[in-house]
């Protein structure tokens, strides 16, 4: 039986090994290939082992971008693609946990018929909604700006249901017991349910943060300026030259320079997550 | 220290149901008023309304010479302690206990001195820096009540406080309770559905049925005079025997006696007043019982027996007796065997009689003293 065992994790190991290797090896092939000449990666000789212009390539991608089409470096890029996530992410928290937070605690006029039209918008993606957002952003001047990238994608039913829901499970008592306390509704909100919500917020700002790195449509119709380009779009732009060879190992380090944040905050706050979790009890 | 003064207390719910049907009574100042009754009684309803967690439909709420109905909680100088305790999961103890003074704008001196002096009294000094969740279920309960003390309220409210801890802490904190309500002397009121802490708390018992009040009094005259068969069955351990005055065996122990049996339908005799006994009872009542189950507690046994010559049937309420069934509970260890027949007298002072509905007492000539 423990013979049996054992062999069992061995397979159960190997498979695993396996996956690692196939989701790995395009990553590694990436960071390989950034580190290589150009020349030897268009003639089909790239070696599977670390080139010698790791440091000439980032510098070029990071502080000069390449020399074709898109002359932007990729450092602009990155910042732009930050703020936007970034902007993306506390803008969709702090709009859904406020109107979570109405929706549950306050009686007013229409509260369930608001609640259904926020959940609704759920069945409209910004694919969707892409013509009229579009106009509505030409409109007020956004374009080439960071409130036009990111303000038509803060709006979001996910998070608020999200909130709502936790927010149903915190025991009435609480409010009441603030009440009692001389805690107003501000008060409450501030000192009360805003700490119980930390775990929920770390959660969400992970999933946003990566949601909006990863924006590509939108960014693509609503920035024309080189300097307000993302990276995701950044990285397409490199890919397609039309007169000259594609420089492979500036848009492999672009790639890999791309994946370094979400996964930053991916480690960082899953972390916090993680901990938060074990600690909160209700 | 107030005096709380409910006067025709109404509660219906938008959707027309009636929580509370009218409500009067009066909690003299350093008073510990026990609210007691069956689930769904209203009892914590009522509470709810004297903290201004619910609002007041009918009536007015009069604490402290003041009328309350449109008072904000936090303005009506009360603290309450909930059943699931309610400590903010994210503060520590001394958090938990400073936050309502703080929200009040104490300076922090008198905060620190406030806080540290409930400590001392519950005995959580060391617990202070502590979450909630670090500590046992009696050390958050005295957590709660370290919230409510640090307030130095007019009145506390608890709603059923002990209802989450086990039996043994149950009873250790229900003497702490009286005894730090005594010493602080603030008024207070109780809500419970455990009969055998409203009678050890209380000063005032209310016992309430429906959204209404049975009866209002000292736990002991509401223990030796029931107002109604509801009080009868509800208060006390086990209940009250109630048996129909139209029973044969019953009648005709009554029947040499004209005086004050007329209204009556219904009388009560509780456990410990029989005494099983073959002598002759002049005035009383003799029940010929078969033993059913016996149920030894130590320093008392219970016995189960049904009556002969009576039909068997099943409770009508919860916690009542199904009809039929007579409780006897005699003092130590010997008891009759199962299936035995035994003959359980109860003196004429130890009866109880009731108008045939269960509504009111009825008077008996003889009995017990009005």
């Amino acid at each position: 039986m423990v013979e049996h065992e054992g062999i069992r994790r061995y397979v159960a190991h190997l498979i695993l090994w396996i996956g690692i290797a196939i989701v790995a090896f395009p990553v590694y092939l990436a960071f390989i290939a950034s580190t290589q000449d150009n020349a030897l990666i268009a003639n089909g000789q790239m070696s599977l082992l670390p080139g010698g212009r790791f440091l000439e390539t980032y510098y070029q991608t990071i502080f000069v971008g390449t020399s074709g089409s898109t002359r932007e470096p990729v450092g602009t890029m990155l910042f732009n693609s930050f703020v936007m996530a970034m902007l993306i992410a506390v803008g969709k928290i702090a709009i859904s946990i406020i109107s979570a937070y109405a929706i549950v605690y306050f009686r007013f006029p229409f509260r369930m018929a608001i609640f259904w039209i926020i959940f609704i918008t759920l069945m409209l993606p910004v694919e969707v909604r892409i013509y009229p957002t579009y106009k509505i952003v030409a409109d007020l001047h956004l374009l080439d700006s960071y409130a036009g990238l990111s303000l038509p994608l803060i709006a979001s039913a996910t998070a608020t249901l999200l909130f709502r829901q936790f927010f149903m499970t915190v025991p009435d008592e609480l409010l009441e017991a603030s009440r009692i306390d001389g805690a107003g509704p501000f008060r409450f909100f501030w000192d009360t349910l805003l700490p119980l919500s930390r775990t929920n917020m770390a959660a969400l700002f992970v999933i946003l943060f990566i949601l909006g790195w990863n924006q590509y449509l939108w960014p693509l119709l609503i920035t024309t300026r080189d300097d307000m380009q993302t990276i995701v779009i950044g990285i397409r732009k490199m890919i397609t030259t039309t007169d000259a060879l594609t420089e492979w190992p500036v848009v492999m380090a672009t790639a890999v320079l791309a994946m370094l944040p979400p996964v930053f905050v991916v480690v960082v706050m899953q972390k916090l997550f993680v901990r938060g979790l074990v600690e909160t009890e209700k | 220290m107030a005096n709380v003064a409910l006067r025709n207390v109404h509660k219906t719910y938008p959707g027309g149901v009636e929580a509370i049907k009218g409500i009067n009574f009066e909690v003299g100042d350093g008073q510990f008023c026990v609210l007691v009754g069956p689930s769904g009684c209203g009892k914590s309803t009522l509470l709810r309304m004297v903290a201004g967690l619910e609002t007041i439909t009918g009536g007015d709420i009069d604490i402290g010479g003041r009328i309350v109905n449109q008072i904000e909680p936090a303005d009506r100088d009360i603290a309450m302690v909930f059943q699931n305790y309610a400590l903010y999961p994210h503060m520590s103890v001394y958090n938990n206990m400073a936050y309502g003074l703080r929200n009040r704008g104490m300076p922090k001196p008198e905060i620190d001195t406030r806080v540290q002096e409930a400590a001392r009294i519950l005995e959580i000094g060391p617990m202070l820096d502590r979450k909630p969740r670090q500590l046992s279920g009696g050390q958050r309960q005295r957590v709660a009540m370290g919230r409510a003390i640090v307030r130095q309220p007019k009145v506390f409210l608890f709603d059923e406080p002990l209802s989450n801890l086990d039996a043994k802490l149950r009873i250790a904190m229900r003497v702490e309770i009286r005894k730090l309500q005594r010493r602080l002397n603030t008024t207070s009121i109780y809500v419970t559905h455990d009969q055998l802490e409203a009678m050890t708390l209380a000063d005032i018992l209310v016992v309430m049925n429906g959204g209404q009040v049975e009866q209002i009094g000292n736990p002991l005259d509401i223990y030796q005079r029931p107002a109604t068969t509801f009080v009868a069955s509800f208060i006390g351990a086990p209940p009250m025997n109630l048996m129909p005055l139209r029973s044969d065996e019953i009648r005709s122990q009554f029947a040499g006696d004209s005086r004050g049996t007329s209204e009556a339908g219904i009388v009560g005799i509780r456990p410990e007043d029989f005494v099983i006994s073959s002598e002759p009872i002049a005035g009383g009542i003799a029940l010929g019982l078969t033993v059913e189950a016996i149920e030894r507690v130590g320093a008392e046994t219970f016995i189960y027996g049904t009556r002969q010559h009576e039909v068997q049937g099943v409770a009508a309420n919860p916690g009542e007796l199904p009809p039929g069934e007579v409780i006897v509970r005699i003092p130590g260890a010997t008891a009759p065997a199962i299936g035995e027949r035994i003959r359980a007298i109860a003196p004429r002072q130890k009866l109880h009689l009731f108008s045939a509905d269960g509504r009111k007492r009825a008077a008996i000539a003889g009995a017990c003293p009005s």
